[in-house]
């Protein structure tokens, strides 16, 4: 396949090659930037909370003074308790997806916030919860009962925690976290395990490695530590479950109310947290799909006017030898060269809008892998879309070249 | 001459039938799209109480230790209780008004086992004049009530109907809680959009406050639950949830209401004054931080619009750009295309701009088909975001403004469009095209 005909013919045409490349350079550009923001909420979307979310529900009820909140927790706990397939029932003061209750700033110093660690979100347990939550222990040992501390304030004064991996590789990097001590503000805490995963409640307001920046804080039960309940049954019986306790709330503690809005499944937590992201692919996955679209469409009309007015001279090559396929592949080559073109601008304008976006929100730089991927896709958009015009042109017979106009 | 242009223009456009279709759909699809966003866009960033959003201005200072939270300039976003008291009772004659919001449990008639929280609002009685908030029965509470701390509320017409059955509630009695309260006023359907004066809430909330009650009165009911609390170090933490206690936590809002230039410079020197008064006292460790900024700066400094939003908005116009690449190759094809013919109206003494004239007629032609099917599909994004289930959805409504800016972006869009193929086109030999014939 000679290239220099071709080249010499798209010269001729310098306007439309030129339009149609520019069209292919900012497909490109938007193609592997909308990508690219899908693919970071897909991994979002796809974060590992750490719990057995299919078998858990929370249950928050509200309205109570502080000093009844020994009292509450304890008809809570007995009336939740007896309810059929109730696998069990404990205190926790936030969840994954939940509401945010516990974030505070962490420092390797007391009092100090001058060198911070990071914000991270403190989840109070009561006894058993970690039983429930079915987090996997990697390193160090789980709280035994004389480990659980009272908490009048936020948490406790001084009490051993666990914290998810993510955390420990974040505050002590390369080191063993375990009995590592850090403090917020004066309250005193000392690393006994790690966790695997362990998501916080608002996993999409931090940077992605920070979703996972969770301490597990045993806790004694009262105090702050009141109201929200952490229930688990099997997987088909915790919806079902789930209404029940909230149907049964009134007898049990006919003085507090219960929170609607914050007493669901893990599972719907998790899809209702994560709605507005599925949206934003859907919408993203949609306009991309309309631009390609809009593009191949483009490549069509021109390629078709062109075919037209060649009709003479692709008569004439076949009339001296040239194969169908050889008219074939000639508009095919063509498109490719035009693409490639389109696409050499384009890998360049969608660094630029990477920049562009980098400066306006919280983005890394577009993984190079993007731009031969996006390449790709235009490509065969390309040979797609110039098929059908590229045919119709091998279909010129060859007496077209004897005819006059 | 108009009138012939035009049937030129649709006798060319009737024989490609396929390519001016396909210019239609990509306007269309790219106007759609665009104008979907715009609109958005438009609705969540329009002044949410117009007409006196210059006037209501947010002041902050920096009661803040020196070495806590040192990466952050700015002041806290909200006052401590202190400093919220000092700044409303001081400067004589200026409208003001606190607020802190809540949710708070309310007892219907029907008995304490059919309970329900609704979002609540603790403020001082310049809220209701200051806000323009509309009533449909009685009125707000007086000063004298804020300072008695007087057990009487103000409910939302929601509210009013879902316990009385009737929005004239007025005299009726509220129980909220352990305590009663005696209703004196009954708002209409009123939920400004950005939730401007508390941002706690969520910026564009679609579940506004159900009750107001005279800010001391309100606190006393000692709730667990603050829209928004910011606490820095050393402070004192109250166990009892009153957070009137905490030293070192921001968590209430001042707005204050300053009519003029003078009054707004004096205002701001009033914070500084303020401010190194207080740290003659001790309380602030800091040289004066102040700010003071008026509704739509305040919305500005704290991103109201989702990025979400934008980011949408930025998506949309490059395929709208994509789209319009397209159309000026296609345009271009079109109208090179024409050759023999524009050669012949050339030959017989068109000039050159009445050929030019010929072909924008017809682009706009195009562009005012793609506009029109561009707003039918900017009314479809529009059902589908409202069918989202975002806090902004509900104001995802087109209005005639954007309805005219819809069809005028279409035609305006194709006309630019269109200038370069038009002037290529034009600029042909007529001799040479018409002797190849």
């Amino acid at each position: 396949m000679q290239i220099k005909p071709i080249l010499a013919a798209l010269r001729r045409h310098r306007l439309a090659t030129l339009l149609i490349a520019m069209e292919i350079a900012f497909a490109c550009a938007v193609l592997c930037n909308a990508c690219f923001l899908v693919a970071r909420r897909w991994t979002m979307i796809q974060i590992n909370s750490g719990v057995d979310e299919s078998s858990l529900a929370v249950l928050t009820v509200n309205g109570f003074e502080p000093s009844q909140a020994a009292d509450v927790n304890a008809r809570m706990l007995a009336g939740l308790r007896a309810i059929p397939g109730m696998q069990s029932a404990t205190l926790i003061s936030e969840v994954p997806f939940g509401p945010q209750t516990g974030a505070a700033g962490i420092s390797p110093d007391a009092g100090g916030f001058k060198d911070l660690i990071g914000v991270v979100d403190f989840v109070m347990a009561g006894p058993g919860t970690y039983k429930a939550l079915g987090l996997k222990l990697v390193e160090g040992h789980l709280p035994q009962p004389g480990d659980y501390q009272p908490a009048t304030s936020f948490a406790p004064e001084d009490v051993q925690v666990l914290v998810t991996r993510a955390l420990a590789e974040h505050a002590w990097p390369g080191e063993s976290p375990l009995g590592k001590d850090f403090w917020c503000d004066k309250m005193h805490f000392r690393v006994m395990g790690v966790v695997d995963h362990f998501a916080r409640a608002q996993p999409g307001q931090y940077e992605m490695q920070q979703g996972e920046w969770t301490v597990f804080t045993p806790v004694v039960p009262g105090g702050s530590l009141a109201g929200t309940y952490l229930l688990r049954g099997r997987p088909q019986d915790v919806q079902r479950v789930l209404q029940v306790a909230r149907g049964a709330v009134q007898k049990i503690a006919p003085d507090v109310v219960l929170d609607q809005d914050n007493s669901r499944t893990l599972s719907d937590l998790r899809t209702k947290y994560f709605l507005t992201d599925r949206i934003m692919i859907g919408l993203l996955l949609g306009v991309v799909a309309l631009m390609l679209g809009v593009t191949a469409l483009g490549i069509v009309g021109l390629t078709s006017f062109w075919v037209a007015q060649r009709r003479k001279q692709i008569g004439i090559r076949r009339a001296i030898g040239a194969t169908r396929g050889d008219i074939l592949r000639y508009f095919q080559t063509e498109n490719f060269l035009i693409v490639t073109f389109g696409i050499a601008l384009g890998m360049l304008l969608a660094y630029v809008l990477n920049a562009v976006l980098m400066k306006f929100y919280e983005l890394p730089h577009l993984p190079l892998y993007y731009l031969p991927m996006g390449a790709l896709a235009l490509w065969m958009l390309g040979q797609l879309a110039v098929l059908g015009p590229a045919l119709r042109a091998a279909a010129v017979p060859p007496v077209v070249a004897t005819r006059s106009v | 001459m108009l009138g012939y242009y035009l049937d030129l223009a649709w006798r060319s456009l009737k024989r490609n039938r396929v390519l001016t279709a396909l210019m239609v759909l990509a306007i269309a699809l790219g106007i759609g799209a665009s104008m979907t966003m715009i609109t958005v866009l438009h609705v969540m960033t329009a002044d949410p109480i117009p007409g006196r959003s210059g006037q209501l201005f947010y002041p902050q200072v920096d009661p803040r230790p020196m070495d806590s939270d040192n990466t952050t300039p700015d002041p806290p976003d909200q006052l401590t209780w202190i400093d919220a008291m000092n700044l409303l009772h001081a400067s004589e004659g200026v409208h003001k008004v606190a607020m802190s919001g809540g949710r708070v449990t309310v007892i219907p008639p029907q008995g304490a086992s059919h309970a329900f929280f609704v979002p609540l609002r603790s403020t001082t009685a310049d809220f209701f004049p200051m806000f323009d908030v509309p009533f449909v029965d009685g009125s707000g509470w007086t000063a004298r009530d804020d300072e008695q701390r007087s057990r009487v509320a103000v409910i939302a017409r929601d509210l009013a109907d879902k316990l009385y059955g009737t929005p004239h509630a007025v005299g009726r009695m509220l129980q909220l809680g352990k305590y009663a309260f005696r209703v004196v006023g009954v708002i209409d359907q009123w939920n400004p959009s950005p939730h401007f004066y508390d941002l706690g809430m969520g910026n564009y909330t679609n579940q506004p406050e159900q009750v107001y009650l005279p800010l001391h009165a309100g606190l006393d009911l000692k709730l667990s639950t603050y829209n928004s609390i910011t606490c820095w170090g050393g402070g004192y933490f109250p166990d009892d949830n009153d957070m009137r206690k905490a030293t070192a936590c921001g968590w209430m809002t001042l707005w204050v209401e300053l009519d003029t230039p003078a009054q707004v410079a004096a205002y701001r020197e009033f914070l500084v004054n303020y401010s190194e008064q207080q740290k003659a006292l001790g309380r602030f460790a800091r040289s004066p931080n102040t700010r003071l900024r008026d509704v739509m700066a305040w919305l500005d400094y704290n991103h109201v619009l989702p990025g979400s939003v934008q980011l949408q908005t930025l998506l949309a116009l490059g395929f709208l750009l994509v789209c319009l690449v397209n159309t000026v190759a296609m345009l271009l094809v079109k109208f090179l295309r024409r050759g023999g013919e524009l050669s012949v109206r050339r030959a017989m003494g068109a000039s050159k701009r009445a050929v030019f004239a010929q072909l924008l007629v017809e682009a706009s032609l195009v562009g005012a088909a793609g506009g029109v099917a561009g707003l039918l599909l900017a009314a479809l994004g529009l059902w589908i975001v409202r069918q989202q289930p975002v806090e902004y959805a509900a104001l995802a409504h087109m209005d005639g403004a954007m309805l005219g800016a819809t069809i005028a972006l279409a035609v305006c869009a194709t006309l630019l469009a269109a200038l370069f193929p038009a002037w290529r086109a034009c600029r042909i030999v007529p001799a040479r095209l018409l002797k190849t014939q």
